[in-house]
């Protein structure tokens, strides 16, 4: 589904990221660990084409997204709060996605009528705009919008941080849920070992840009990340 | 303790965002900043001599009735730009400083302003003028106190009635209202008001007059401090207001498709935020714009191609004011902008709509202009046309190199900001403002008036007709733009 040829990104004398190959195949989910700085937002960011490679490509579904715009029918993500708008009650801004993602009211209303036990009471009918929800209930919309319009690929950068325990396992288990689907491809990315493990088939470890760990989640994944990280 | 917060503001001063522009513009900042104190100093030194050359009676009596409007009009600038102390005092709650210090600090900050000492730049030369036209020192001087310290107690109720939108609105449309009744002489508030300023100056109790606004002054201080004092919880006087979120579906946008989509998320977005809600409201003042043209209270303005200019802004007051942002607006949510299924098309083209919706809208509104003679509304409606067919391209072009971000929640820099003086979208201005009125003067003065009207409609309508091309050359630019956006749109002030 996607495939990555050579990408670098360097800022000035720094290189932040540099990939010299790597496939993710259709159906994956997919898990990036790596500490601060490692170079997992600046990934998401080249594969929403919000930055600029210094070399390479990436292509999704045979798209090369820095060239075309025919990716994004089909792609979703969530990176932060800048993909939210303030103005918006979570109803409103659910509304002005699915319509840009050609679903109706109906449609919209369905699948977030999904989540009601993900959202905890705390977002619908709340008479509160994006912008005065808490952080973590800022994020649960923003996770929940991503899913609308039935994505192929679906990004997600830390969707567990901000999150308190209930909504966290209720998390795992979407985006569990979401992973079964063998036509969606989901890319999470996350600091925490334990979640990603979980949820993930396959986790990259990227170090200082670099891919230095590539493994199929087994059960002693776990252990093996942390005894990476333990350094 | 005060050398902490000294220190504090002194790095939040020289560290701000804002202070960190380019050279150009600080030098800008500068010379605005000269020309007001110019303008001031020179009002107070000259308009003693002015108001007597003209007969229109002691000047310190014309002053004094006129002081309301002054007080009144300081009040509202202050409201709408004048930082509130409150917002940085957060992170130092929980520090080792006693909260009467924080308070005290925060307010005494407030004294400093400019907003506040820019006035003694006018009434020190007026009062020194004064004096040496032989009015007597010591009631000079009693008045002179009397009238800054009200300046000081506008600075106090000011902080006191933050967001007291309700309140505020009401009072200056009132005063608006008496400025009207008086310009046509029939009802004069200044009668009743004058005699309050007089009675500072007029011995022998001027001095004890005086001591009333200082009164004021004192109890404005000790109530605002009792105030913060009391409220210094983030739950209580530092909590951010929400407004009451209402839902609002639009449907009637509907039949425009994803154009609707976008329209309806614009309307939300002009309604809900006070940035844009201002911006549109300086919009709809430029329809009062063109007055001053068209009654004749400005010589300068009173040849014919200057009736296109007015023509430009009264209706476009709207492009002005908001096109020119576009798609700053958009700032804080611009990465969903551009990894959503958007084509830039729609996106520019919902923008573009907008501001021909306005325009169209905004002529109709203008149309009492009318009463000024025909030639006065003709100006506006070719204005208009050009507007549509040239200027609507224009500003989206320069948005495209506008690349501030804006924060919607806050007035702060609703005026002069930064971008205004980006070389790029300085040169624009030149087809926006200069060649309509070239345009206009060819076909005036070398065939007939009637000639000059047709031929500015006739370039807005030949604009008009190569939408598709320049929207074409527009989506370009932004594309090409479009890395350079979003990182300047990261970097938030």
């Amino acid at each position: 589904m996607i495939s990555v040829h050579d990408i670098t990104k360097v800022y000035g004398s720094q290189t932040v990221l540099n990939i010299p190959h790597l496939e993710i195949p259709k159906g994956q989910s997919f898990g990036l660990v790596g500490n601060n700085g490692a170079g997992k937002t600046t990934f998401f960011s080249l594969l929403l084409d919000l930055i600029q490679p210094t070399t390479g490509k990436i292509l999704n579904n045979e798209v090369q997204v820095d060239i075309s715009e025919a990716w994004k029918p089909f792609t979703s993500a969530f990176i932060d709060e800048t993909f939210l708008i303030g103005y918006l009650t979570p109803e409103e801004y659910f509304y002005f996605i699915g319509e840009l993602r050609g679903q109706n009211k109906a449609d919209v209303d369905a699948l977030i009528g999904g989540f009601e036990n993900f959202f905890h009471g705390e977002i619908l009918g709340q008479k509160k705009y994006l912008r005065d929800l808490s952080k973590g209930n800022q994020k649960k919309v923003g996770i929940v919008a991503s899913f609308i319009g039935n994505p192929e690929v679906v990004i997600l950068d830390e969707p567990f941080a901000n999150l308190d325990p209930t909504t966290q396992i209720r998390l795992k288990q979407i985006i569990r849920d979401l992973a079964s689907d063998k036509d969606v491809t989901v890319l999470v990315s996350s600091h925490d070992l334990m979640h990603v493990t979980e949820v993930c088939e396959r986790i990259v470890v990227l170090n200082k840009g670099e891919v230095v760990r590539d493994i199929q989640t087994s059960p002693q994944t776990l252990r093996e990340l942390e005894s990476f990280f333990a350094g | 303790m005060f050398k902490h917060f000294f220190n504090l503001q002194w790095k939040s001063f020289f560290r701000a965002a804002s202070f960190k522009t380019n050279l150009a513009y600080k030098i800008l900042m500068i010379f605005m900043a000269l020309y007001f104190i110019l303008v001031f100093l020179s009002l107070g030194v000259g308009s003693y001599f002015i108001i007597e050359k003209q007969g229109l009676g002691d000047p310190l009596r014309v002053v004094n009735r006129f002081m309301i409007y002054y007080l009144v009009f300081d009040l509202y600038i202050r409201y709408m730009f004048q930082k509130m102390p409150i917002l940085n005092i957060k992170p130092l709650l929980y520090m080792p400083f006693k909260k009467n210090e924080v308070v005290t600090y925060s307010l005494g900050k407030t004294v400093f302003s400019f907003f506040n000492w820019m006035h003694a730049f006018f009434f020190v030369p007026f009062s020194i003028v004064l004096i040496t036209q032989g009015y007597h020192p010591l009631a000079v001087l009693t008045w002179h106190i009397a009238v800054m310290v009200l300046f000081f107690c506008n600075n106090f109720l000011n902080i006191m009635m933050n967001n007291l939108d309700k309140v505020f609105y009401p009072v200056v449309v009132l005063l608006a209202i008496f400025g009207f009744l008086q310009y046509k002489g029939w009802f004069d508030i200044t009668t009743y008001t004058a005699p309050v300023f007089d009675s500072f100056f007029d011995l022998p109790y001027g001095g004890v007059y005086a001591l009333i606004p200082c009164l004021l002054l004192v109890l404005l201080v000790v109530t605002s401090f009792r105030y913060f004092r009391k409220h210094m919880y983030l739950d209580g006087g530092l909590a951010t207001k929400h407004e009451e979120a209402k839902t609002e579906d639009f449907t009637w946008l509907n039949r425009f498709g994803n154009l609707g989509t976008f329209l309806k998320n614009d309307i939300k977005l002009i309604k809900r935020n006070k940035r844009s809600r201002t911006s549109v409201i300086m919009g709809v003042l430029f329809i009062f714009y063109g007055l001053l043209f068209f009654t004749g209270s400005i010589e300068t303005y009173e040849g014919p191609v200057w009736g296109i200019f007015a023509g430009i802004f009264v209706s476009g007051g709207f492009l002005f004011s908001f096109g020119q942002f576009v798609p700053s607006w958009d700032s804080s949510y611009y990465p969903l902008m551009m990894s959503q299924n958007i084509q830039y098309r729609e996106y520019i083209s919902s923008k573009w709509y907008l501001i021909v919706f306005a325009t169209i809208i905004t002529t109709l509104v203008s149309s009492f202009y009318l009463y000024f003679g025909w030639q006065a509304y003709m100006a506006i409606v070719v204005g208009a046309i050009y507007n549509i067919g040239v200027n609507s391209y224009l500003v989206l072009w320069g948005g495209a190199y506008i690349k501030t971000p804006i924060d919607l929640t806050s007035n702060k820099k609703a005026f002069g900001d930064k971008q205004a003086f980006n070389v790029k979208t300085m040169l624009l201005t030149i087809p926006k403002l200069v060649l309509p009125l070239i345009v206009f003067a060819a076909g005036y003065y070398l065939i007939s008036p009637l000639a000059g009207y047709l031929a500015v409609a006739l370039s807005g309508i030949l604009g008009y007709v190569f939408k598709e091309q320049v929207f074409r050359l527009i989506e370009k630019i932004y594309k090409k733009e479009k890395y350079k956006t979003l990182l300047a749109y990261k970097q938030t002030s």
